[in-house]
């Protein structure tokens, strides 16, 4: 392995909240050293300058759909893989909404597999809490973390039934397993495709109010307390869920909370004239709603920024609103939005990369994430201010389907390095 | 001209000259229609192709008729029973129809939006005949005009619309199309049946019908929309009619000149009375249907002029 030092960079460290001039040296695949004062190359080092611009532990993105297996001509292993690295993040969580899903070790294994093969970056996969995401029975979760599985979820899909989930929890509990969970009351939300309100009203689109996700969070808080299990909860998007969420947090639960880019950055509006590449899952909010997650993000409450990559093919876009398929894929422009927060004056940059990278990290036990001596050298290289617009044709991902088409973003990747190798450099 | 648009998609987008524009020669073709000869040239070599995704007796029979009496010609689709069927989408659908160069597409579709995205990708003419809880355009064109014929103006009036507002692209259109207009619009409902956030449109809401039709000009009855409820909206037809069923006891609390409007098709007994229905001196339901004919002409001339980019040298005359 190539020793490297990338000098000159401003180094972001989440851990500490600082932005600082700085020189990191890798061996190995491993940081061996950060300094403030100038590194001066060894000779059979690799010097790498970065110009001055930003350097930050590479983004760990959980919840990230590979479409393998089922739909590949959605997204490969390969394809979602060059587009992470192009968007500087260096460890996909992948989901298990797969068909079929992803509940058994031999599936696991099958997409390990195939993830080791096919992407430069490192691949973490979950499995499903129950057989067939189906909520009624829970899955192998003894064999499933055997064969690697780094968390448990049913995606989109709630375990309503109460008793399934509280033994599902209780069971993941006793392994140490971390269960993520979609906070939504699906009674409420069955059919909906907008956040109830003006705008939903005006445009006819069935809708469920945003209580339905405090209800979904307050019911799995509950049991939480009642079996003392890990829990991540994947996209809070509303307001209304964010007391019950603190609430949690103090009364030393064990539970995170995420939410999605897309939540951060756009609102219910955005849809205007029934733009399906702005059907999300939960939809979007409204602006009120954003500038709270916005704030809890600030604040520490919300913990995990993340890009809920979700491929669809035009076909399953090309529809009336109500029938399109919800999602958007997000890997190249998770970085360029989250960047949006920092210029908007949201957010400062560590704040950003607490979120992104240390958190993560963090919830899942990974030593990644970090800026320091002994963290693996997943970094990611880029320059704040670049500004372009977005050609949803030039995106790497096989599908298309994001809603940031012809927007205007501030914030290149210049290089992502996974084990202290390059695995994307910007053309310049 | 102030109507320059290339579709009627939805009142929204319509600036109030533009509807008063529809209006006024929609005026026009009630005269022509009521006349011996009832024909006009104005669309003749021009092609119509009604497309109902969603079942419909009147709307379409009303798009046919205006569509004939103005020398079009003018096919009929079912399409609940054909390509859908056989799992096309809506585009494909649309591309072979495009295909079929005609200049007037009539649209109805059960979900929302589903006309704009079709009008996006056909090269023709296409009017909104209702999307799923979104717009009716000319519901709310011909309601109008049916306000003003009775009424003498559209502006600075006070319109309630009562009952199943949450399932009316019918209330939608009309609360867009009265509120440009400057009426005073309340909404009268269960709370079951109201749109979230719809008091934010401007519209006063009431659950006590008979509070709501205190000193009102039109009161406008809404279908109880049976087919579009997945249970529990509300507790019974019988406490329905009680509640919010126009009798002749609420329409008292109206205007003693005001008209009563429905959209059709009615269910006698739920949210109207049979006699408040037939009334000739209160109702104007007939006439709404009669107004629908007319506005659908008025509609589809100034369409096809803005088709052909500018007036027909051969203006109405009647």
């Amino acid at each position: 392995m190539t020793k490297r030092l990338l000098h000159n960079a401003h180094v972001i460290d989440p851990e500490a909240g600082t932005v600082s001039r700085g020189d990191i040296r890798i061996e190995n695949g491993m940081i061996t050293q950060v300094s403030q004062s100038p590194l001066s190359a060894n000779p059979n080092e690799h010097a790498v300058d970065c110009h001055g611009k930003y350097l930050a532990p590479g983004i760990i993105d959980i919840g990230v759909k590979v479409c393998e297996p089922g739909e590949r001509h959605k997204e490969s292993f390969k394809s979602a893989g060059l587009a992470a690295a192009a968007g500087g993040i260096t460890t996909m969580v992948t989901r298990p909404d797969t068909t079929p899903a992803i509940d058994s070790p031999e599936t696991l294994e099958f997409i390990a597999r195939r993830a080791n093969q096919a992407t430069p970056v490192n691949v973490m996969p979950m499995a499903a809490l129950t057989k067939g995401r189906n909520g009624r029975e829970m899955s192998e979760i003894g064999f499933l973390i055997d064969a690697g599985a780094i968390a448990f979820t049913d995606c989109d899909h709630v375990v309503s039934n109460p008793k399934v989930f509280a033994r599902a929890l209780s069971y993941a509990c006793a392994l140490g397993a971390l269960v993520i969970a979609h906070p939504q009351e699906p009674t409420l939300s069955k059919g909906a495709a907008a956040t109830s309100g003006k705008f939903a009203s005006l445009r006819g689109l069935p809708a469920v109010s945003a209580m339905a996700e405090r209800m979904g969070l307050d019911r799995d808080i509950a049991l939480i307390e009642m079996t003392g299990a890990r829990y991540h909860a994947d996209q809070i998007t509303t307001a209304r869920a964010l007391p019950a969420l603190e609430r949690a947090k103090a009364n030393g639960l064990d539970i995170t909370a995420g939410t999605s880019i897309h939540h951060l950055t756009l609102n219910e509006l955005d849809v205007a004239d029934y733009r399906t590449f702005f059907k999300v899952k939960p939809p979007l909010r409204s602006e009120e709603d954003r500038k709270a997650v916005v704030a809890a993000v600030r604040t520490g409450l919300i913990d995990i920024i993340s890009s809920m990559h979700t491929p669809q093919d035009e076909e399953s876009k090309r529809l009336p609103f109500e029938e399109a398929a919800s999602g958007a894929v997000a890997l190249e422009t998770l970085l360029p939005a989250a960047l949006r927060l920092f210029h908007a004056g949201d957010l400062e940059l560590p704040q950003l990369f607490r979120a992104l990278s240390f958190n993560p990290a963090k919830r899942l036990g990974l030593p990644a994430g970090r800026m320091t001596p002994g963290a693996p050298a997943d970094l990611l290289l880029f320059d704040a201010h670049a500004p372009f617009v977005l050609n949803r044709f030039t995106l790497l991902s096989k599908s298309k389907n994001t809603p940031f088409d012809e927007a205007r973003m501030q914030g290149r990747v210049l290089a992502t390095f996974v084990a202290g190798e390059p695995v994307y450099e910007a053309s310049i | 001209m102030s109507f320059t648009d290339k579709h009627l998609l939805g009142i929204e987008p319509l600036r109030p000259e533009a509807i008063t524009e529809i209006l006024d020669l929609a005026d026009k073709y009630v005269a022509l229609n009521r006349g011996a000869l009832k024909h006009s040239d104005v669309l003749a070599g021009l092609t119509q192709i009604n497309m109902f995704f969603e079942n419909s007796t009147r709307t379409q029979a009303s798009f046919e008729l205006a569509g004939k009496r103005l020398g079009a010609d003018v096919m009929n689709m079912a399409m609940q029973a054909s390509s859908i069927k056989k799992g096309e989408t809506l585009i494909d659908t649309a591309l072979t129809l495009n295909a079929m160069h005609p200049d007037i597409l009539v649209v109805r579709h059960p979900h929302s939006g589903a006309v704009d995205l079709l009008a996006q990708k056909v090269n023709c003419t296409v009017l909104n005949a209702g999307d799923g809880q979104h717009e009716h355009p000319t519901q709310a064109l011909l309601d109008g005009l049916t306000i003003r014929r009775a009424k003498g103006r559209l502006h600075r009036l006070n319109i309630a619309i009562c009952g199943d507002i949450v399932h009316s692209r019918v209330a939608r259109s009309n609360i867009i199309l009265l509120g440009k207009m400057e009426n005073r619009i309340r909404l009268i409902g269960p709370p079951t049946l109201m749109p979230a956030g719809i008091a934010e449109l401007g519209c006063e809401v009431y659950q006590d019908m008979r509070e709501g039709l205190h000193d009102v000009d039109v009161v406008m009855m809404l279908r109880l929309q049976k087919e579009r409820m997945d249970g529990g909206f509300i507790p019974s037809e019988r406490e329905y009619y009680h509640r919010y069923g126009l009798n002749a006891e609420k329409l008292q609390y109206a205007k003693s000149n005001a008209i009563v409007m429905h959209p059709g098709p009615m269910n006698r007994g739920v949210e109207i009375d049979g006699e408040i229905a037939d009334d000739i001196n209160r109702s104007v339901i007939q006439e709404q249907v009669e107004m629908g004919v007319a506005v659908r002409m008025a509609a589809m001339d100034l369409l096809a002029r803005n088709l052909r980019g500018g007036p027909t040298p051969s203006e109405v005359t009647v």
